[in-house]
């Protein structure tokens, strides 16, 4: 195939009626402040990881929250559990623990 | 004795009938209605607090003294103005000559079939928030049109509000935090239901609010979406089909619910145009009274002896309603002594 310099990215909708919550379910149970999140971004600014990555876990949240499992996968594995995003976090969700159960409901092992 | 003449006999009227009176005036409170109490009548309970919206009507009804001269089902048609005195004409023939007047005749809903692509009065589980409320008074969970429990139902936010497209670019101020409060009684009235709120932005400015917010999300686990609802359709089950756009992930989103809440907004009371032609009052691009300035007139006009309070000057809070209409009474007792 002739290579056009563009690729054609389909829309994704994300349809909500089929929405896989498991994940997300999994971790407020275990850690409710997670539902205190309002997506300020504070955390993605400061977060060490984000420096040589995509990582911010505002975007892990509403991912979490949408069902876009993959997704949260490919950003949580740059964590460094350095702990900043809790410093700055105004609505202190425990954004460690957060991210600990997220490893542990995907059975990701600790870098 | 100094007589003043209160069109509108909402929160707002009452309020500066009730002060001006303990001030001895010959007070005329002026209500088109057969009813005192305007829309905070029909709500059920009030934000932050949850207190009862009934109880705080009643309690104004009574506080309102045999002195003042309650008129309902009744309009100005005319007024004239000579030697510092108005004469207004009634509808019902008669007239009558005041040294002050106060304007408190509060606004309108936003009549949601104009935002007709959110498919009120044409798709059966579309409903407003106005009809929530009243709703509320029953202590029933909430039912589709079809007597099934909603199991699932969003809240649209700004309907009517900051849209260029209904010529209304305002924000109405209340509704955020209407939602929420809504949102949350839903929730108590159906457990176990899925409930969102979409929202532009959440204005939860005033004391008290950012606590609801928060315990909508910790307690109620209430699904707060930033987007803007683009259409309705309906499904042949009757339920609805959402479309959004989730804008701080910046994807596409579809949503199929049960029930629609349309957050409808504030608009200027019907007869607001033809009181401002009136009294020679100017109306803002929002088509709502302007006052003398937004700081420290804004009880005030432009013309001697004419006063605004409420909802009439721009939404407001029932908290700000009563404080602008008390502030106002003190403005007239200001303006009557003046010499
Ligand atoms: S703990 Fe992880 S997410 Fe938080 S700032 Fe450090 S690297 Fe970023
Ligand atoms: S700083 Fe806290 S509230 Fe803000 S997006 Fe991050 S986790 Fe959410
Ligand atoms: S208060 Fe909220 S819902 Fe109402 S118009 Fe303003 S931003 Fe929109």
């Amino acid at each position: 195939m002739p290579d056009f310099g563009f690729s054609i990215q389909s829309s994704q909708p994300i349809d909500l009626d089929k929405t896989y919550r498991a994940v997300y379910n999994f971790v407020k149970e275990k850690e409710p402040s997670i539902q205190r999140c309002i997506y300020c971004g504070a955390c993605g600014a400061t977060c060490t990881a984000a420096n040589f990555s995509q990582m911010s876990l505002r975007k892990v949240n509403l991912l979490l929250l949408r069902g876009q499992i993959a997704e949260v996968r490919q950003l949580v594995e740059h964590c460094l559990l350095c702990g900043k995003c809790m410093l700055v976090c105004p609505r202190n969700v425990n954004t460690r623990k957060m991210i600990l159960l997220i490893h542990q409901a995907l059975k990701m092992p600790l870098s | 004795m100094s007589k003043i003449a209160i069109i509108g006999g909402g929160i707002a009227g009452m309020e500066a009938a009730i002060r001006l009176s303990a001030l001895n005036f010959e007070v005329h409170l002026i209500e088109k209605s057969f009813i005192l109490g305007g829309h905070v009548k029909n709500w059920h309970m009030l934000f932050p607090d949850l207190s009862s919206a009934t109880q705080l009507v009643e309690q104004q009804k009574n506080q309102l003294r045999d002195s003042v001269n309650i008129l309902l089902g009744i309009e100005v048609i005319r007024a004239s103005y000579t030697n510092n005195k108005y004469t207004l004409y009634f509808s019902d023939g008669s007239s009558n000559t005041f040294d002050a007047i106060i304007l408190t005749t509060g606004f309108k809903l936003f009549p949601a079939q104009r935002k007709e692509e959110y498919g009120y009065s044409i798709y059966s589980n579309v409903i407003t928030s106005a009809e929530l409320e009243e709703y509320f008074q029953t202590d029933k969970p909430l039912y589709t049109k079809e007597h099934r429990i909603a199991e699932r139902i969003a809240f649209i936010h700004c309907v009517g509000s900051r849209d260029d497209k209904v010529g209304n670019r305002y924000c109405s101020k209340v509704c955020c935090v209407t939602a929420v409060k809504q949102a949350m009684e839903t929730a108590r009235r159906n457990p176990g239901a899925e409930i969102y709120l979409f929202y532009m932005d959440l204005r939860m400015f005033d004391r008290q609010f950012e606590d609801l917010y928060f315990q909508a999300q910790t307690q109620y686990g209430i699904r707060f979406i930033r987007g803007r609802l683009s259409e309705v359709s309906e499904k042949p089950d009757s339920r609805l089909f959402l479309k959004f756009e989730d804008t701080l992930l910046g994807k596409p989103l579809r949503l199929t619910t049960d029930m629609l809440v349309l957050m409808v907004g504030m608009e200027p009371a019907e007869n607001t145009g033809q009181l401002a032609r009136l009294f020679n009052v100017p109306v803002g691009n929002d088509k709502f009274l302007l006052p003398k300035n937004l700081h420290q007139y804004r009880n005030l006009t432009n013309q001697p002896g004419i006063f605004l309070a409420g909802c009439v000057s721009g939404p407001k809070t029932i908290g700000e309603t009563l404080t602008d209409a008390r502030s106002a009474a003190l403005e007239v007792y200001n303006y009557l002594n003046r010499n």
